[in-house]
């Protein structure tokens, strides 16, 4: 399994080095034959340790599921990027295969919530591709950002000590994950118009609100994805390295203050430096994620095997962990590979870009989307303290399978744009 | 829709923050490869880990062999697949080797995850997998010596008391032999714990004196003071002369030697061979003690030991140790020997120059001080287990010596070396004096308590020229080293070098 995903993570890279379009498409083809093989191979053992013909079916319609998935696309845009497409499919399969170990009940629902948003978002490239006037409303994006962050705020429900969902009928949903997206589309159609300094004090200001909201709300992690994010959106619009300075001050200087201020930032803190000290308490979760991945090892104790779900949340933030601790420390740093390879895949789409907005989107989803995976996996290994944030495509968690997938299917979209563009001029 | 791009630079800022971002990455993979491989057995081994445990449902532990092969710990499977630790030698290696029932100590504890690590034959590992079977863990193989241990074990007999022996060049621990002992076998221990844990129990035989044990040094300890005396004067330090009565007078204190022996007119070089009392007090009051404590850390006085066994720190003398400073917060502490008041500090300075005092030191660290001197100063990281191997004994791991780093320069130890000679072929060493090989070594008898027996202290090595083997050894209210201790040690070195 180690040896597929390892040729997976290497034809991802190969992918790169080939100019033809031929031999681009032997390659995915490859990739998909690898993640198939991946796939029934864990099934295959999953099904050996239960012995529950439930996982049989699971994985029947895991498969077709799949294979719907990557030749419907292809079928129904002609220009779609492979690529991408096997990236999702092998990031949400491993998801799957740990959360069947772990709980099989969840991954069913986890399964459920997967083909539902695919079908949703199925239409977004269509969307992107004929209407333009998305750029156009750059405030309204704002608001709505603002009004579901202050929804949550005012009513949502508290979670390890960060108020992040809203209970609606028994359904809990995160809007802080759909705020990414639309915060992205703000400040890309805000820069869009103009970069002059009015527009950007503007933006900042809607931006730090955005940012203070999630802080006041305790969601960590959320305020510095949205820092980072509109700080790099920034900067790519006006070039002016002052503004990256003046942000990394400032964002420096507010984090100094939340240190002193909250005592959830303080226990997170002394939790990273020294979590040997207080093993029972604050430091639980980090050194139990820690022996997960030491204890697998490179290669991994195989599945059922170890015991992740000694880690508390491992489903969702320390979900890394828990492949790191039976499929292996090298499949683990595949998938961190196939998560930048997704990453640089983003920012080539955002380079070819002429439109400024979509630029800036597609940089903006990028970014979003790298960080989110820069904070789950450094906060598993002890890298950088713990944040909890999720890893896209392979934690559990409805909200953030739809974030993903619309965030996936919106630099579809720009990519399928960009394709259609270049045919039309060939042509013409 | 297409507006020209009005911000060239856009993509070339994209790849900037692009190439950051990738910076930041590959820092965080350099950072999980080298957990991966450097941190992990450690936060593996940790008893907090309750993956570990979960193994042995899947591994019948493995052995723990000496260095020749013999096994000093293995799991014996009955019939109906119950397993049964066995300990062949029973108390010979009791505290070095430990015991797996009632927690785990010594290798049990040091050695858990390799033992329960399986790296048979694949195929076998899937068939034993699918079959329900238990693999067989992977074998550790010590760097103990069954005869040298068996003679240390001999020779100290039923007195309490400590032994270790280091070889110098690579830092491997020979033997490590710690008395009273116990019988690690489960069914042994378990009839002895309640006795053994009781509070009433003041024999400690669980503790491993050889590196928790902190005993006063007495006069091995004069190897540092010597040694404090020839940084501070280098070309002379051996022509101060003393004239011993058998008793040392300095105003109202007064220092004797060993049963108050008159060793008369000595240089220092004699009086260290002689180990004289006077002789050492007197040149204690010529130092500068904040040397001196610079030196005790130099020589790991309250220092971390780089060693993965359970451990005691040394500590010198604390009032001479130090700045004023530093007295100052001691004597705040309630402790009134501590402050600086001249006359008692001049006491401190006469009684910790001869090992007295408040100095404590293990048995193992005076055992890596020794090794140090007799390889050219350089201490090696004393270790245990030389390498791990599969059921079918190939190699899975392999530890090679490491370095510590230099506690003194190559021209100390070797002047330190010649005085050891000395102490062997003409002062208190003299039960090694005949040995058809050269042996350097310091005796000791540390007062640790009026109207008791001393404790007596060997500790040295041999062949001086070559030296293969360090020893040291406590025999607790033993009397005098040269008479007790020496010889256990003379014993160990036939052993190891007649062979």
């Amino acid at each position: 399994m180690i040896l597929l995903i390892a040729c997976y993570t290497f034809f991802n890279f190969r992918f790169f080095a080939y100019p033809d379009m031929e031999r681009k498409q032997l390659m995915c083809a490859r990739q998909n034959q690898a993640m198939f093989l991946i796939h029934l191979l864990a099934y295959l053992i999953i099904y050996l340790k239960t012995e529950d013909p439930r996982v049989l079916l699971f994985y029947g319609a895991q498969v077709i599921f799949f294979l719907a998935y990557i030749y419907l696309y292809r079928l129904f845009y002609r220009n779609v990027s492979r690529l991408l497409v096997n990236n999702a499919c092998l990031l949400m399969c491993v998801g799957l295969i740990i959360l069947t170990r772990i709980s099989f009940d969840r991954a069913v629902r986890q399964f459920v919530v997967l083909a539902a948003a695919a079908v949703l978002t199925w239409l977004i490239p269509f969307i992107i591709d004929h209407v333009w006037q998305l750029s156009r409303i750059g405030w309204f994006y704002g608001a709505v950002g603002l009004a579901l962050l202050a929804l949550v705020w005012i009513l949502g429900t508290t979670t390890f000590g960060a108020q992040l969902s809203l209970e609606i009928k028994g359904v809990s949903f995160q809007p802080s994950e759909f705020v990414k997206i639309t915060f992205v589309f703000f400040v890309a159609a805000m820069f869009y118009r103009s970069t002059d300094f009015r527009t950007v004090a503007a933006t900042t200001a809607v931006a730090a609100f955005h940012v203070l909201i999630l802080v006041a709300s305790k969601d960590l992690g959320g305020g510095l994805l949205f820092f980072i994010t509109y700080l790099f959106m920034l900067f790519i619009a006006t070039s002016k390295w002052m503004y990256l300075g003046g942000g990394i001050l400032a964002g420096g200087g507010a984090a100094f203050l939340a240190y002193q201020i909250f005592p959830h930032v303080q226990t997170r803190v002394t939790a990273w430096a020294d979590p040997w000290a207080d093993i029972d308490n604050r430091g639980y979760q980090i050194t139990q994620s820690l022996f997960a991945i030491g204890t697998g090892g490179w290669f991994g104790l195989g599945l059922y095997q170890g015991m992740p779900y000694k880690i508390p949340v491992v489903e969702k933030d320390f979900i890394f962990a828990a492949i790191s601790e039976e499929l292996g420390g090298i499949f683990a740093l595949c998938i961190l590979l196939i998560c930048i390879g997704c990453f640089l895949q983003f920012m080539m789409i955002a380079g070819s870009m002429q439109a400024v907005f979509f630029k800036l989107i597609a940089f903006g989803l990028g970014v979003v989307y790298i960080t989110q995976v820069f904070l789950t996996v450094g906060g598993v290994t002890k890298f950088i303290p713990s944040t909890g944030v999720t890893l896209p495509f392979v934690s559990y968690g409805g909200s953030s399978i739809l974030s993903t997938f619309i965030l996936f299917n919106i630099i579809q979209g720009l990519y399928i744009l960009k394709r259609n563009e270049e045919e039309d001029d060939e042509e013409g | 829709m297409k507006r020209a791009n009005p911000n060239p630079n856009a993509n070339r800022n994209i790849l900037i923050l692009t190439y950051v971002i990738l910076g930041a990455f590959f820092g965080l993979m350099v950072y999980f490869c080298h957990f991966l491989f450097k941190e992990r057995e450690g936060v593996m081994n940790n008893s907090y880990n309750a993956r570990l445990e979960s193994f042995s449902e899947r591994v019948v532990r493995g052995r723990i062999l000496s260095s020749d092969g013999q096994a000093l710990a293995q799991t014996e499977v009955g019939a109906n697949g119950e397993e049964l630790r066995v300990y062949p030698f029973g108390s010979l290696f009791s505290h070095v080797v430990g015991h797996s029932t009632k927690g785990k100590t010594g290798l049990e504890s040091l050695g858990n995850f390799y033992l329960l690590s399986s790296h048979g034959n694949l195929l076998e590992e899937i068939f034993h997998g699918l079959a329900d079977q238990k693999s067989q863990g992977d074998d550790v193989i010590t760097t103990l010596d069954v005869g040298l241990q068996h003679t240390a074990y001999l020779a100290l007999g039923e007195r309490k008391g400590a032994v270790v022996a280091i070889e110098p060049g690579t830092g491997k621990i020979l033997a490590m032999v710690s008395k009273p002992d116990y019988d690690p076998n489960p069914a042994s221990l378990d009839a002895a714990w309640e006795m053994l844990i009781s509070s009433d129990n003041d024999q400690g035989q669980l503790l491993n004196r050889a590196s928790q044990g902190l005993y006063p040094p007495g006069s091995i300890f004069k190897i540092v003071t010597i040694l404090e005396a020839m940084r501070e004067n280098p070309e002379g330090y051996l022509d101060v002369h003393f004239d011993c009565s058998g008793v040392f007078q300095e105003g109202p204190y007064s220092i004797r030697c060993y049963q108050s022996t008159a060793h008369g007119s000595q240089n220092l070089g004699q009086a260290f061979a002689n180990s004289c009392n006077g002789a050492f007090a007197s040149l204690g009051l010529t130092l500068d003690q904040e040397s001196m404590g610079q030196l005790t850390r130099q020589l790991l006085f309250h220092t971390e030991l780089p060693l993965s066994i359970p451990y005691s720190k040394s500590s010198y003398n604390v009032a001479a140790v130090g700045s004023l400073m530093e007295r100052l917060a001691a004597s705040a502490g309630g402790d009134p020997l501590a402050l600086t008041d001249g006359e008692v500090s001049q006491w401190e300075v006469l009684q910790s120059s001869i090992g007295q005092g408040k100095t404590l030191v293990s048995p193992i660290h005076f055992a890596m001080i020794t090794s140090a001197i007799a390889n050219g100063g350089i201490l090696m990281k004393p270790y245990l287990i030389d390498r791990v191997q599969n059921e079918a004994g190939e190699e899975v791991r392999k530890f090679l010596p490491e370095s510590y780093g230099s506690l003194m320069t190559a021209e100390e130890s070797g002047k330190l070396n010649d005085l050891m000679v000395q102490v062997v072929t003409e002062g208190t060493g003299s039960a090694l004096r005949d040995a058809p090989y050269q042996a350097a070594g310091k005796t000791g008898s540390a007062e640790f308590e009026t109207g008791k027996e001393t404790h007596a202290w060997f500790t040295g090595y041999a062949p001086a020229e070559d030296p293969k083997i360090a020893v040291t050894v406590i025999v607790e209210e033993g009397g005098s080293g040269g008479r007790t201790a020496a010889p256990v040690a003379r014993a160990m070195f036939d052993q190891y070098l007649l062979r």
